[in-house]
C-alpha cells in the first residue's frame, strides 16, 4: 500500500493549520469556562478557596463567563475549525490549489482581527449579551463590528473555494465534482446565503444603534433576523461532519461508501431546506401570525427527510465496512469496525449520540409540543448532543488523522486518544440526560443554578443537579487529554506519520449521479425561492409595524 | 457495476426513501391536527405597545390580578430587570405571588418595559418570550391545587437567576 508521507499542499497545509490552532485555542478557553458552569449547577463555586467567578482574571461574573463559553464554542471553534478543514479538504479532493493563496490569508487574517475586536469588550466586561446578544441588551459597539468581520471573512472562504473550484471545471469539463469538494461547496454556500439575515440585522439594527446613530431598536425584527442565520448555523457545524462521516470514515474504516449520488442528494436537500426554518426558534414569540409558524414547522420536518438519508447511507456504508472485515450476520459487523483506532471511534461515537440529539430536536421543532420545553435546560441538552458531541467529537476524531497528516508526526498516543473519546461520549451521556430530564421538569436555560433562590424549592432538581458536575467534569478531564495528545504529537512524537488522507469508494459511485446534481444554478434558485416563501410575509409584516423604540440596556 | 448490483442499490434506496418521507410527514400532520383541531396553540400576534410607556398603558397601567367573571381571572404582568410586577407599580417586593381558587381559568398578559425576559408557568402550556414592544398572552386552567413557581427563562442580566414567582392554587 503506497501512502503519502508527505501532503501535497504544504502551503493550503500551513493555512488550515492557523484556523485550527485559533479553533483549539477557542475550544480551551470555551471549554474551561463550561467546566465552571457544570460545577455551578452542581452546588460548586469554589475548589480549595479558589472561586471560578472573582479569583480567575478577566472574568467578573457567571453571565460573563457564559458569554465567553457560547461566543468560543459555537461561533469560534466551530467557524475557525470549519474554515481551515473545507478550504484544505476541498483543495486535496479537487486536486487543484488555491488560485490565490494571498487572498485565502487575508482572509483568514480578516476573521482573526474580528475575532479580537469581538473579544476585548467580553474580555472586559463590556459585552456580558451571551453569544445571541438580544436587543434591546446593549453591548460595546466593538463587540457587534467584530461579529460582523468574522462573519464577512467567512464568504472569502466561499470565494477561494469558488475559484479554486473554476479552475479544477475548465480542466474537467464534464466530470462529475469529487464527492468531498461538492460538499465543501453546498456548505459554504448554504451557509453564505443564510448569513443575509445577521448581517442585515448587524448593518442596519445592531450597529447603528450601538453607536447611537439611531435611539432605539425593534427586538422582534432583531431575533427574526437572527434566527434567519441562527438556524442554518446549526447545519453549517452539522455538514462539515457528514462529510468526514461519508467521505472520510468508510475509508478508515476498511469500507466503502454505499451511494454517492444518494449522499449528493442529501446535501442538496440540506442547501434548500436548511434555512426557511428559522422562525421554530420564535414558537413562543408574540407578535408572529400562526400561520408562519407552522410553516417553518412544516420545512423542518422537511430537513428531517435528508437527515434519514444520511443516516441510511452512513450506517449502510459503515455496514459495507464492517462486512469487509469479516462480520457476518445481522448486528455483528458492529463489533468488526476499527473501535481500536482513535479517529474513527471518536466518529462512531459521536454519531451513537447525534441520534438522541436528533429525536430531542423533533421534540424542540414540533410547533406546540415546543411549549413544553422552550428555554428550559433541555434545549441545553440537545444542542450538547449536535453541537457539543456530534459536531466536536467528530472534529476530534477529524484532528487525530489530520494533525499527524499535515505534520508528518504519529500520533503520540492512540490509547489515550480511545481513552479521550469514551470519556467524551460517557461524561456528555450523563450531562446531557441530566438537562434533559431537568429540562422537562421545568428548569431554565442561561441562569445561574447553583444560586437561583427557586432551587430551594425543587428537591426533583436539587437531586439530578450532581450529575451536571459529573458529566462536567469527566468532559473536562476528556479535553486535558485531548490537548495533550495533539501537543505531545506535534512536540514530543518521535516516529513519522503513517496515515493517508482518507477517500472513500462508493459501491453507487459518481457516474451513476444524474448530471443535474452537479449543476448550481437550479439548486440555488429553488433555496432562494423557499425563504422567500418562508420569510417574505413575517418579514413585510413586522416592517410596516417596525417601531424603533427600545432603548439600550446594560444589566450587567 | 453489473446491473443487477445498481438494481439492488436503487431499491435498498428506494425502501428507505418512502419511510424517511413518510414518518415526517406523519408527524407534521399529528400536530396540525393537536394544534388547530384541539386548539393547543402558541403565541400570536396580540398587537403592539410602546416599551418607554408600560406605565400609562391600560391594562399594564394596573398589573395585578383581577376577575373577570365567574372562575375568570386575568393577570396582568410587567416584566422589568430582574423582577415580575404583578401589583401596583410601588410594591418593591421581588418574589410575586398570586392566588386563585382551584378550577380558576387565568389569562396571562405579559410584556417588558426594558429587555426581554421568558415566562414558563410549572406543569401548565403556559411558555412564552416576553419581548419589549409586544404584549404576550395565554390562557390556563388551574384545577389541581398547590404552588406553581414561575421564572423568567430568557437571560435578563446579572439578577436574571432572582427573577421568579408563585402562582397559589388553592
Ligand atoms: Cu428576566
Amino acid at each position: 500500500m503506497t501512502t503519502e508521507r508527505v501532503h501535497r499542499y504544504p502551503a493550503e497545509g500551513r493555512l488550515a493549520a492557523a484556523y485550527f490552532i485559533v479553533a483549539l485555542t477557542a475550544l480551551a478557553v470555551g471549554g474551561l469556562m463550561g467546566t465552571f458552569q457544570a460545577l455551578n449547577y452542581a452546588g460548586i463555586d469554589e475548589i480549595l478557596g479558589f472561586n471560578f467567578y472573582s479569583d480567575v482574571p478577566f472574568i467578573y461574573s457567571y453571565y460573563q463567563a457564559l458569554t465567553l463559553h457560547g461566543v468560543l464554542l459555537v461561533l469560534i471553534w466551530t467557524t475557525f475549525f470549519i474554515c481551515g478543514f473545507l478550504l484544505y479538504v476541498a483543495v486535496h479532493s479537487l486536486g487543484t490549489p488555491l488560485p490565490s493563496l494571498r487572498f485565502a490569508w487575508a482572509t483568514f487574517g480578516l476573521m482573526l482581527f474580528g475575532l479580537l475586536l469581538a473579544a476585548v469588550p467580553i474580555l472586559t466586561n463590556d459585552a456580558t449579551v451571551l453569544f445571541t446578544f438580544y436587543p434591546p441588551m446593549k453591548a460595546s459597539p466593538l463587540y457587534y463590528f467584530g461579529l460582523t468581520l468574522v462573519v464577512v471573512a467567512t464568504w472569502g472562504v466561499l470565494a477561494s473555494l469558488v475559484q479554486t473550484y473554476l479552475v479544477w471545471r475548465r480542466q474537467h469539463p464534464g466530470v462529475r465534482t469529487p464527492l468531498a469538494a461538492f460538499m465543501a461547496l453546498v456548505t459554504m454556500t448554504m451557509w453564505t446565503i443564510s448569513t443575509a439575515g445577521i448581517a442585515a440585522q448587524m448593518i442596519f439594527l445592531m450597529i447603528p444603534w450601538s453607536l447611537g446613530v439611531v435611539q432605539g431598536t425593534d427586538p422582534l425584527l432583531a431575533r427574526t433576523l437572527f434566527w434567519f442565520t441562527g438556524h442554518p448555523i446549526v447545519y453549517f457545524w452539522l455538514l462539515p461532519a457528514y462529510l468526514s462521516w461519508y467521505t472520510m470514515v468508510p475509508k478508515q474504516a476498511g469500507g466503502r461508501l454505499f451511494s454517492d449520488p444518494m449522499a449528493r442528494v442529501s446535501f442538496l436537500l440540506f442547501l434548500l431546506l436548511s434555512i426557511p426554518v428559522g422562525l421554530h426558534h420564535q414558537y413562543a414569540d408574540p407578535g408572529i401570525q400562526h400561520a408562519m409558524k407552522f410553516l417553518h414547522a412544516v420545512f423542518t420536518f422537511g430537513v428531517f427527510f435528508p437527515s434519514l438519508l444520511t443516516f441510511f447511507n452512513v450506517v449502510a456504508s459503515l455496514e459495507n465496512a464492517g462486512r469487509a472485515r469479516g462480520g457476518t450476520g445481522w448486528l455483528s459487523w458492529i463489533v468488526k469496525l476499527p473501535w481500536g483506532n482513535a479517529s474513527v471511534t471518536a466518529q462512531l461515537l459521536a454519531m451513537i449520540l447525534f441520534a438522541f440529539g436528533g429525536i430531542s430536536g423533533l421534540v424542540n421543532a414540533s410547533y406546540n409540543v415546543n411549549n413544553v420545553v422552550h428555554n428550559t435546560a433541555w434545549v441545553v441538552g440537545h444542542f450538547h448532543l449536535t453541537v457539543g458531541t456530534a459536531v466536536t467529537l467528530t472534529f476530534m476524531g477529524v484532528l487525530y488523522w489530520l494533525v499527524p497528516y499535515l505534520s508528518g508526526k504519529r500520533l503520540f498516543s492512540n490509547r489515550i486518544a480511545l481513552i479521550q473519546a469514551w470519556m467524551w461520549f460517557i461524561g456528555m451521556a450523563i450531562f446531557s440526560n441530566a438537562l434533559h430530564r431537568l429540562g422537562l421538569l421545568g428548569m431554565p436555560r442561561r441562569s445561574m443554578i447553583g444560586d437561583a433562590p427557586y432551587l430551594a424549592l425543587q428537591p426533583e432538581w436539587q437531586n439530578i443537579l450532581p450529575f451536571i458536575g459529573v458529566g462536567g467534569v469527566l468532559m473536562t478531564i476528556s479535553g486535558l487529554l485531548f490537548f495533550a495528545v495533539l501537543i505531545l504529537t506535534l512536540t514530543a512524537s518521535k516516529a513519522p506519520a503513517n496515515v493517508e488522507f482518507p477517500r472513500a469508494e462508493a459501491v453507487s459511485g459518481p457516474e451513476d449521479a444524474p448530471a443535474i446534481l452537479d449543476r448550481w444554478r437550479p439548486w440555488i434558485v429553488g433555496a432562494l425561492v423557499l425563504i422567500a416563501i418562508a420569510y417574505v410575509p413575517p418579514l413585510v409584516a413586522q416592517l410596516a409595524t417596525l417601531s424603533l423604540t427600545s432603548p439600550g440596556f446594560r444589566p450587567w | 457495476m453489473q446491473r443487477s448490483d445498481r438494481l439492488s442499490i436503487y431499491l435498498y434506496e428506494f425502501a428507505w426513501i418512502l419511510p424517511s418521507i413518510a414518518i415526517p410527514v406523519a408527524m407534521i400532520v399529528a400536530i396540525a391536527l393537536s394544534s388547530f383541531a384541539m386548539g393547543i396553540n402558541v403565541q400570536a400576534d396580540y398587537g403592539r405597545i410602546d416599551p418607554t410607556r408600560v406605565n400609562e398603558t391600560p391594562p399594564f397601567d394596573r398589573p395585578g390580578l383581577r376577575q373577570v367573571g365567574p372562575n375568570r381571572y386575568e393577570a396582568v404582568i410587567v416584566a422589568e430587570i430582574w423582577r415580575w410586577i404583578a401589583a401596583t407599580p410601588d410594591d418593591k417586593s421581588r418574589r410575586v405571588e398570586l392566588t386563585v381558587p382551584r378550577g380558576s381559568e387565568v389569562t396571562f398578559i405579559v410584556t417588558s418595559r426594558d429587555v426581554l425576559h421568558g415566562l414558563k408557568i410549572q406543569n401548565t402550556a403556559i411558555n412564552m418570550m416576553i419581548i419589549p414592544g409586544q404584549i404576550a398572552r395565554a390562557t390556563a386552567k388551574f384545577d389541581i391545587p398547590g404552588e406553581y413557581l414561575f421564572v423568567c427563562h430568557e437571560y435578563c442580566g446579572t439578577g436574571h437567576h432572582f427573577m421568579y414567582g408563585v402562582l397559589r392554587v388553592e
